[in-house]
């Protein structure tokens, strides 16, 4: 049986923008927000989807959902056209809005829940089973009968992600799920979200700028830039395919010559502290332990590499490539 | 789906957003009492600005105080209604602007209908009964013979005028999809067209007349099937049958709102913002 889930073909998305370029007179121009896009998803994948602002990644995630009309190339979802059976479809999705909450300001939190459980004719038994099983994990207990406007960021995401799959959607959707959230409640989300995908098989798709969200629950990256799919794979080959480095500052007794340790490198030294580069698919783990046995260390600290240098570096190389083969292609002829 | 089915689909998520807002509203329940009091005392005003007029003058435009008060009552209650139901719609240039228009598509409703239940406020109740007790009023003083049609003819203009008014709102929320910003527009033609309604047409110039007869319907929420009633000549030398219009005018504007709006959805659908 074909476990496709999600299927895109090189989906398309065009926006008339209209500038005003003087008084009363417009300019007309065509921003392709999404260009060409195929991939495929599998039932029960989880899948980060990331790049910098204005990629594409919401206009995406609006096509799939049916918010948005493709402007050209086929889109599935469940064997759905999104665009054209979105209410149909709304049954079988879920989908959280990392910064708009979809419930209730003034009311308490299970009245939202409540309005769920009849506007998406939940059957009762599913409905009080799925409640206790989403108040347990993701620990709302206390919090149903808080008005949501009380409720403290990291309380409301774990609300709205509740919201999204009390209906037992096939596919979760979530654009930044932990923006803004403090380091416990990123956890308590993530390890929420991993167990969903894994005892519950959902497929989930997930927008971010964290890394770690994609480090910690993503066998799957895609990243798009300009509207183009730039990387599909693992994790890992993003870093090798954009050769990027994590940086290791490290604080020395006292001042030292820089330290010698391949294949990190010193790139900056300032009094005791140094700082390190090394390939990001490298252990940091393994260098800190040499450093840690040769020199006397005080104390450490591991950067990850962003998100966007990242993509700046792919999006360079991918220019240069083309650029060389167009000299390559010149010098045949 | 067939129509009738979509059409139970909104009725019953209408009513159940209402209820939210509802609900909402009430935990507040000083501000809920205030604004509804409030809501009351600003609508009376309206029509104690036509009192004071009537303190000076016996007729307006060749109109007796009863007669103004049956068109005053008329569109003031047909309009309530409509506002009751859909009067909300002017904030969803505010749910385009900010993004949160997209969580109600993603819902399993129409839109329309979590549009039209958006804010729903019942202080808006104040407009409607301020309307009735001077329908009412006008109904007891107003000098005419009254014979069956022109009493059928009054329930007919409330819901006929309630259903334009309510198309009027409609087109409007279509125009905001487009413009993004133009409640303000939607306002000059609802509000601005149910005080307009409020006084005799002869007190307006002939093309005024002319089109909120023809361009936009407005003229058949009360002036033409009152004129019948009153057994004054019409605003414009319309057939008598005109008089019995209003459902038809008022079924096809509802039409012509839904087209509007299906476009206005499309075009969303298709541009984003």
């Amino acid at each position: 049986m074909d476990d496709t889930f999600i299927e895109l073909d090189g989906v398309e998305k065009v926006f008339d923008v209209r500038k005003k370029t003087g008084f009363l007179k417009r300019e007309r121009r065509q921003v392709r927000a999404v260009d060409s896009i195929s991939f495929t998803v599998a039932r029960g994948e989880m899948v980060g989807y990331i790049g910098p602002n204005g990629a594409g990644k919401s206009t995406t995630i609006k096509m799939l959902t049916g918010i948005l009309t493709p402007s050209g190339g086929r889109l599935r979802v469940a064997g759905i056209d999104p665009s054209r059976e979105r209410t149909r479809l709304a049954h079988r999705i879920g989908v959280v809005f990392g910064q708009r909450t979809t419930l209730w300001w003034d009311l308490p939190l299970i009245d939202s829940y409540k309005l769920m459980h009849r506007m998406y004719r939940i059957p009762d038994a599913r409905y009080r089973e799925n409640l206790d099983r989403l108040v347990e994990l993701l620990d709302l207990g206390v919090l149903l009968d808080v008005p949501v406007r009380q409720l403290s960021l990291g309380q409301r995401m774990r609300g709205d992600i509740a919201a999204a799959l009390l209906h037992d959607p096939e596919v979760l959707y979530l654009d930044e799920p932990t923006i803004g959230l403090d380091v416990i409640s990123k956890a308590k989300v993530r390890e929420f979200l991993r167990e969903l995908n894994t005892e519950r098989g959902t497929t989930v798709l997930l927008t971010t700028h964290d890394l770690q969200d994609i480090e910690q629950l993503c066998s799957r990256v895609m990243v798009i830039d300009h509207g183009r799919l730039m990387y599909d794979g693992p994790l890992v080959g993003l870093h090798e395919v954009g050769e990027s480095e994590r940086t290791l500052v490290v604080d020395l007794e006292r001042e030292l010559p820089p330290i010698e340790a391949a294949p990190a490198r010193v790139v900056k030294v300032e009094g005791p502290r140094q700082w390190l580069a090394f390939p990001a698919a490298e252990s940091a783990a393994v260098l800190v332990a040499r450093i840690a046995a040769e020199y006397p260390l005080v104390d450490l600290s591991v950067r990850e590499p962003d998100i966007e240098a990242v993509i700046a570096k792919m999006y360079a190389e991918q220019a240069e490539k083309a650029a060389n083969a167009g000299n390559a292609g010149k010098a045949i002829s | 789906m067939g129509e009738r089915h979509a059409l139970a689909e909104g009725l019953r998520a209408y009513g159940l957003i209402a209820g939210m807002w509802v609900r909402s509203s009430m935990t507040y329940r000083t501000s809920f009492v205030v604004t509804v009091f409030g809501n009351l005392v600003v609508t009376a005003l309206d029509f104690v600005a036509i009192l004071l007029m009537f303190s000076q003058v016996d007729s307006l435009g060749g109109w007796s105080l009863p007669e103004v008060a049956f068109l005053y009552g008329l569109s003031a209650t047909a309009f309530g209604i409509a506002d009751l139901v859909l009067g909300s719609m002017d904030v969803l240039g505010g749910r385009i602007r900010d993004g949160s228009f997209d969580t109600l598509l993603v819902r399993p409703a129409p839109v329309l209908a979590q549009v039209g239940a958006d804010h729903f406020a019942l202080r808006r109740l104040g407009r409607i009964t301020q309307g009735a007790v001077v329908l009412g009023y006008a109904l007891v003083s107003v000098d005419v013979d009254w014979s069956a049609p022109k009493v059928l003819l009054v329930p007919v203009m409330v819901v006929s005028g309630a259903a334009i008014f309510s198309a009027l709102f409609v087109a409007g929320a279509a125009f905001q999809i487009f413009a993004q910003d133009a409640a303000e527009v939607q306002n000059a033609f609802t509000y601005g067209g149910t005080t307009l309604l409020q006084y005799p047409p002869t007190v307006f110039g002939k093309d005024l007349v002319r089109g909120v007869t023809f361009m936009l319907p407005l003229a058949f929420v009360n002036w033409v099937s009152a004129a019948y009633v009153l057994g004054r000549p019409y605003p414009i030398g319309l057939p008598s049958w005109a008089a019995f219009m209003s459902p038809l005018v008022a079924a096809a504007c509802c039409a012509l709102a839904g087209l509007a709006w299906r476009a206005g959805l499309r075009s969303y659908r298709s541009t984003g913002s």
